[in-house]
């Protein structure tokens, strides 16, 4: 195949889907009413400049959300925990920063290596689960995700200090939170500094799956664990650090904003990026590149879709439908290409051959 | 469940040895029920309001499991019952605002099936993998519900209910009866507090009283269920899929057909289990509502081995637990006694079958449960909340190695590749 072609049959699933996920919104909203322009207008019309900030920051998030969920499906492990690991990490990391036993930078260098710590250690539950006692990690970790967050509101109700009507951890000091990058001046906002730490994040995952052993033997086991093994890799062992890394990328999430502006933990806590995450890791086919491009892309309807509820009638939900909605039709695409391209092969092979035999264009079962 | 049944007895002496042992746990649990209650004077454990509290907060972890339960017996897992049921506390507002409330279940049916419908149309013919399209169902569901809400429910405000961004409340509920003279009678005795005779009363009482239609056609739905799948040849045909769908296919089964089947009734069930929270449970449609019990059914599910009579016990088990933070912190801490106990003698039962290591384990468990019992005054409400979960973990840590899923359960299969 041309380098043509394989970068157009690469991209052809992500376009199929987009379109496919405009015209279901578009009909949403006509349904509800609204015409469809209205809502397109907006979503596509320029961001203001804080709204760019907002963008950057937002998908920093989502793209170490989706790397943590990345990392467990390139070998099959279904990490549905994200949502708990990373609360729970959210919550321990703020209340060590918060109660400031170390100063500036420092404080801040040791929270960062605690919510790896408890995110991977929660992770690492469902592992362990998995390989002692072959439990399935997709129900130990929703089942670990409820205990995780029940457990950190339960720690914040306790040991929390009293703020409004709920409950938050010790602010952080001045000296142990970052300014922050002001590209658009000060009037749109600061870029967290910790944005940072999602760039890290995707060139360390993109070395780690393509340049170490460990990575191969990850990929390997993903795509056939009865090869893996007779190739000598301990699929056990693998199971429980993939887990372990997993949970702990996924213990960074909330980290750039929690040093940049967001000082404590508490009813402000951004919830529901764990599952944001899984969505984007499957939009971008879980390479780093593709969810850097997902991040953005969930980031950019979000923050454009908060103008709708000041401009329109339109509800900014809508933009959640788009959102499953390009998620369920992209692994659709992926699917319907690979069943294509499986049946070319076949055609292209039996005409090799030489063979007057019909085919059906049916693909091997796997 | 144990079924170490010697092969060579015939299926009636087998059927009168699973009633048999049925009937000692339930007496078993009785007496144990009764006995903690009289000895810590928490008579709230299983008092009728009690009872019937537990009882609404089974029915929709019950619907959301035996949902699961169909689809997975035709071998597709539906992780999306969250967002089926989130559609169906839609559906189920809006049917009831505009028609009527048995409408209203009807409509949840409806919605939660169009949630089986895409997971039909991309797990089925398309492929995909279940989970990521189970993932994809609950964004969507959750998005959808809160849109459709904001769009159709904002400017509702009639006699008939009270509508809001996130909300329709004040609706209509359906019917519900109370048996006259029994009610008053089984209330009266339960009131006693007598050891086992009181129990038994407020179990009376509870289901004669104020009992809704709805939680009767749960239980009915149940049933039908069990019979349809295990007792019928369509239901046969259908847990083929799940089991061989190659083998199903050779015989002139359509694989295809029955898994649609199979996922629409899933996603129906689910979403009436959301119909039953917005209308039975509560008195309207908030944003929210399900609060993951599409997943405490999914935990449910695998907890009753992928069978009616254990998801029953399961979501019963979760439902009470589900329903205690309404209760005192006194009743919970009773409880803790009774966990001990339940483990203790589970613990014996494993000891009698010779397994030494699983009931030292069991009995390790049952002895700190008592020692948390005895050394503390009351069980922070959130520890409650988390006991479903931890319950499936454990289960499934401890008896993973029991639980039998349907052989194919989960694998994409093409049509015609049986060859």
């Amino acid at each position: 195949m041309s380098i043509v072609s394989k970068v157009f049959t690469a991209l052809l699933a992500p376009l199929v889907a987009v379109v496919v996920a405009m015209i279901i919104t578009s009909v949403v909203v006509a349904a509800s009413g609204n015409p469809p322009m209205d809502f397109w207008s907006i979503i596509f019309s320029r961001p203001a400049d804080r709204v760019f900030v907002n963008i950057v920051n937002q998908s920093s998030m989502i793209f170490l959300s989706a790397l943590a969920a990345a990392i467990g499906f390139r070998m099959n492990l279904f990490n549905i925990g994200v949502e708990g690991q990373y609360t729970l990490a959210s919550y321990t990391a703020a209340a060590f920063a918060g109660a400031a036993f170390l100063p500036g930078k420092l404080n801040i260098f040791v929270s960062l290596l605690i919510a790896i710590a408890v995110g991977a250690i929660w992770a690492g539950i469902a592992g362990v689960l998995k390989v002692t006692r072959g439990v399935s990690e997709v129900i130990s970790t929703i089942m670990l995700n409820a205990i995780g967050i029940t457990m950190a509101g339960y720690l914040l109700l306790n040991y929390g200090q009293k703020y409004g009507s709920g409950r938050r951890t010790t602010p952080l000091e001045a000296s142990s939170e970052f300014q922050g990058w002001e590209p658009l001046g000060s009037a749109a906002g600061a870029v967290w500094s910790l944005v940072i730490l999602a760039l890290l994040a995707g060139v360390a995952f993109s070395v780690l799956i393509n340049r170490t052993r460990f990575g191969f033997d990850l990929r390997a086991t993903g795509m056939s664990e009865s090869a893996a093994v007779a190739s000598g890799v301990k699929v056990n062992r693998m199971v429980v650090i993939a887990m372990m890394l997993s949970g702990g990328i996924a213990g960074l999430i909330w980290m750039p904003a929690l040093f940049n502006g967001a000082h404590y933990y508490g009813p402000t806590f951004q919830a529901g990026l764990g599952f944001t995450g899984i969505a984007v890791a499957l939009l971008g086919r879980n390479r780093p590149l593709g969810i850097f491009f997902g991040a953005l892309l969930f980031a950019f309807l979000n923050e454009q879709s908060n103008r709708l509820t000041l401009e329109t009638d339109i509800s900014a939900n809508v933009v959640q439908i788009t959102q499953g909605v390009i998620v369920l039709a992209v692994v659709v695409a992926y699917e319907v290409v690979r069943r294509y391209k499986a049946a070319a092969e076949q055609r292209a092979v039996t005409k090799q051959l030489g063979e007057n035999r019909p085919t059906d264009g049916e693909a091997v079962p796997a | 469940m144990s079924t170490t049944v010697a092969p060579e007895r015939s299926q009636a002496t087998r059927a009168q040895w699973y009633a048999r042992s049925w009937m000692a746990i339930v007496l078993g649990v009785l007496v144990a029920v009764s006995a903690v209650r009289i000895i810590t004077g928490a008579h709230e454990i299983d008092s009728k309001g009690s009872l019937q509290a537990a009882i609404i907060a089974t029915c929709p972890i019950l619907m959301a499991a035996i949902g699961g339960m169909w689809s997975e017996r035709s071998g597709v897992v539906n992780i999306g019952l969250e967002g089926q049921m989130i559609l169906g506390t839609w559906g189920a507002a809006y049917f009831t605002y505009y028609y009527g409330p048995w409408q209203g279940i009807a409509g949840a049916a409806l919605l939660g099936a169009v949630g089986g419908l895409i997971h039909a149309i991309a797990t089925v013919t398309f492929g995909v993998d279940h989970i990521v399209s189970g993932v994809a169902i609950n964004i969507i569901g959750l998005g959808a519900a809160k849109f459709l809400a904001e769009a159709y429910f904002k400017d509702l405000k009639s006699e008939r209910g009270t509508g809001g961004v996130k909300q329709l409340v004040g609706l209509e509920r359906p019917p519900s009866f109370t048996v006259p003279g029994v009610s008053d009678w089984a209330s009266t005795l339960a009131d006693k507090h007598w050891f086992v005779v009181s129990d038994l009363a407020a179990v009376l009482a509870a289901v004669t009283t104020r009992m809704s239609w709805v939680t009767l056609l749960v239980f009915a739905l149940v049933a039908l269920s069990a019979w349809i799948l295990w007792k019928t040849s369509f239901g046969l045909r259908l847990r083929s899929c799940g089991e061989n769908p190659q083998a199903a296919e050779s015989l002139g089964v359509n694989v295809m057909r029955y898994k649609y089947v199979a996922v629409l009734v899933s996603g129906a069930l689910a979403g009436i289990g959301g119909g039953y929270l917005a209308l039975v449970s509560s008195s309207g449609f908030v944003t929210g509502q399900t609060n993951g019990r599409g997943f405490i059914g999914l935990a449910a599910m695998i907890f009753g081995n992928w069978r009616p009579g254990g998801i029953l016990v399961g979501a019963s088990m979760f439902g009470y637990t589900d329903s205690l933070p309404l209760r005192s912190t006194s009743t919970i801490h009773a409880l803790l006694l009774l966990v001990a106990i339940g483990l203790i003698a589970f613990a014996l039962f494993r000891l009698v079958k010779g397994q030494r290591n699983s009931a030292a384990v069991l009995a390790v468990f049952g002895l700190l449960f008592g020692l948390w019992y005895a050394l503390t005054e009351e069980v922070p409400r959130d520890f409650t909340s988390m006991t479903p979960y931890i319950a499936t973990l454990l289960v499934l840590a401890f008896a993973s190695q029991r639980l039998r899923m349907p052989a194919a359960d989960g694998q994409i299969y093409r049509k015609g590749s049986a060859g």
